[in-house]
């Protein structure tokens, strides 16, 4: 069964198409990959199925609901998480915050219980801290927990980042490249901790990333884009034999000769 | 910024805390029961400082815990959500003028107004933020100088707030037999709601929702792929910062007994925006000191006349030189 599908979506800014077209599917409990060379259009892809982009055409449907017309927040909370390309971790405050942070739409304690603690509200915050202390021992950094997510090395605070998608007790999480920057131990780990959130935690994995190596070991199916349209579909294999994806990364074999 | 764990107390202070407080000078609150006895010491001279003094120190104080709530209320906005507002002497006035209505015209006793005051400040703040907060930090702010202008404006155009003479008559509030009409009356009064400003910002700064509040500040769109709905969040600080001034405003009526639409001007509001500046934004004893240093500057200046707001400006300009997040600011890497 596909926990997500998008249907022929477009998407312009202005003149400039960014994604035409285009149509995918991901199975629920796979790892899915998008890739495509720079500037193909698989963040803004990202960004259209998590509500920060409207495309003006098709239909994105997420556990058979449509979520187009959703705003980000929303969609987070029906169980769509991400992480960004970028870093974008609170930065002035501690790990266990940031992650904290997951549990938000999952929480509900409002100004009444802030002022005067409840049994209601005390029971959550405790909650909220043990979920998100899992979170942190799941992906390894549970020691670093007090620490300003700042001052952690590049490689631990990606992880606050997967943390923290971890912490909204998603379906369905999107890596946006979270390969990027990370030496070969550390992408070593990143590949058996995706195997262990599908296997582990039960929760479907859709990745964008550059790098291919990771890409063809983890996914069990891949779509690639080029210029805001899908070339390929199929299994690591099938893409990898495709002239069209060769093209796409390498040019045309008479370019090169010229 | 190192971080420094050790304190001169040698108790060992919990990361957490350690984190939170302790700030040049102020290294030794850092531990927390020395800083626990100093707000009990705090304290217990703000409760019998009315013993000794004269109506005179009482009125200057009474006046500057009154901007303590006022501050800490703008504080919540400002501070904790990042939402720079420059008309909140509107929701003052929304307080000020129910109670004065109400007692004046309808007969309420003074303490049925506070009820209306808080349903009258969160309408007011959910009409003036509701369409507003979809805007980003500078557009916010013309925004709400201009609501706060309208605010006052009304007040002296219509009939029931009594135009540009305002309100005279109000109820004195009665208490357990006790009718508060005498300064120290009101001294005792600005404090318990200075003290449950503190509490309350404390409480709300430490919640599920003061988190909220400092994830939609530092990064509004992770916070938004983290499931929280930014304009929620705001509407919600901007409710509560309403409410604190709505019910400052009722006590305010109340002490003066006669209320004018120009006590509300923009003046006004930067006044209190002053004190949160340029005590520290987000932390509240910084907030506390600015606004007693707002309300005691002038008054200890009172002797060189017209000059005192010259040297008022001098010394505010030499602070944001050398503490350009104010006095005690929160700590931010």
């Amino acid at each position: 069964m596909s926990l997500l599908e998008a249907t022929k979506i477009s998407l312009r800014f202005g003149g400039l198409k960014v994604i035409e077209n285009l149509s995918f599917t991901v199975q629920e409990g796979s790892i899915a990959s998008l890739i495509g060379p720079n500037g193909a259009g698989k963040t803004s892809v990202f960004n259209c199925l998590t509500g920060f982009y409207r495309p003006q055409e098709g239909e994105i449907t997420f556990a058979g609901r449509s979520i187009l017309r959703k705003k980000p927040h929303k969609i987070t909370a029906r169980g769509m998480a991400r992480t960004f390309q970028n870093l974008r971790l609170f930065k002035t405050m501690s790990v266990l915050e940031n992650v904290m942070s997951g549990m938000h739409c999952r929480t509900s304690a409002g100004a009444f219980g802030a002022i005067f603690h409840p049994p209601s509200q005390r029971r959550e915050e405790k909650e909220i801290r043990r979920v998100s202390q899992e979170c942190l021992e799941f992906v390894g950094i549970l020691d670093k927990k007090d620490r300003a997510a700042s001052n952690l090395p590049y490689g631990d605070q990606r992880r606050v980042e997967w943390a923290r998608a971890l912490a909204t007790k998603p379906r369905l999480l999107l890596f946006d490249e979270p390969a990027a920057g990370l030496n070969y131990d550390e992408k070593e780990r990143l590949i058996a901790l995706i195997h262990r959130i599908r296997s582990e935690l039960g929760i479907t994995v859709f990745l964008i990333e550059h790098d291919m190596g990771l890409v063809m070991k983890v996914s069990e199916n891949i779509t690639v884009i080029d210029y805001g349209q899908k070339i390929a579909e199929g299994t690591a294999e099938e893409v990898q034999s495709n002239p069209r994806v060769i093209e796409a990364y390498l040019g045309k074999e008479e370019e090169e000769a010229a | 910024m190192s971080r420094k764990r050790d304190n001169p107390a040698g108790t060992a202070a919990p990361e957490v805390f350690a984190r939170r407080s302790g700030f040049g000078p102020f290294q030794a609150l850092q531990s927390r029961r020395n800083w626990f006895a100093i707000n009990i010491a705090l304290l217990i001279i703000a409760i019998v400082i009315p013993f000794k003094a004269n109506n005179y120190v009482l009125e200057v104080l009474a006046n500057a815990w009154f901007y303590v709530v006022l501050c800490l209320g703008l504080n919540i906005v400002i501070g904790y959500a990042g939402l720079l507002d420059l008309g909140y002497a509107a929701f003052f006035a929304v307080g000020a003028y129910t109670t004065a209505i109400l007692t004046s015209q309808f007969g309420f006793n003074f303490w049925l107004t506070i009820p209306f005051a808080v349903i009258f400040a969160t309408i007011a703040g959910i009409v003036i933020g509701g369409p507003t907060l979809r805007l980003r930090s500078d557009y916010l702010a013309i925004v709400t100088l201009g609501f706060g202008e309208i605010t006052r404006i009304a007040a002296r155009n219509l009939k029931i707030t009594g135009g540009a003479s305002g309100l005279i008559g109000i109820d004195r509030p009665n208490l357990f037999g006790l009718d508060l009409y005498q300064i120290s009356h009101y001294y005792y009064v600005f404090l318990v709601l200075a003290v449950l400003a503190c509490f309350v910002s404390y409480r709300l700064q430490h919640s599920r929702l003061g988190r909220a509040w400092q994830y939609v500040r530092e990064d509004e769109d992770a916070a938004e792929a983290m499931g929280i709905n930014r304009v929620m969040i705001k509407l919600y600080a901007y409710i509560i910062g309403a409410v604190f001034a709505g019910i400052a405003g009722c006590f305010f009526a109340a002490k003066m007994t006669a209320i004018s639409p120009e006590t509300f001007t923009f003046n006004q509001s930067v006044l209190i925006l002053l004190g949160v500046v340029l005590g520290g934004m987000g932390k509240i004893p910084g907030v506390m000191i600015g606004a007693f240093a707002l309300v005691l500057f002038p008054e200890v200046f009172r002797d060189i006349g017209a000059m005192r707001m010259l040297v008022f400006a001098v010394v505010m300009l030499i602070i944001m030189l050398y503490r350009p997040h104010g006095i005690w600011p929160e700590k931010r890497q």
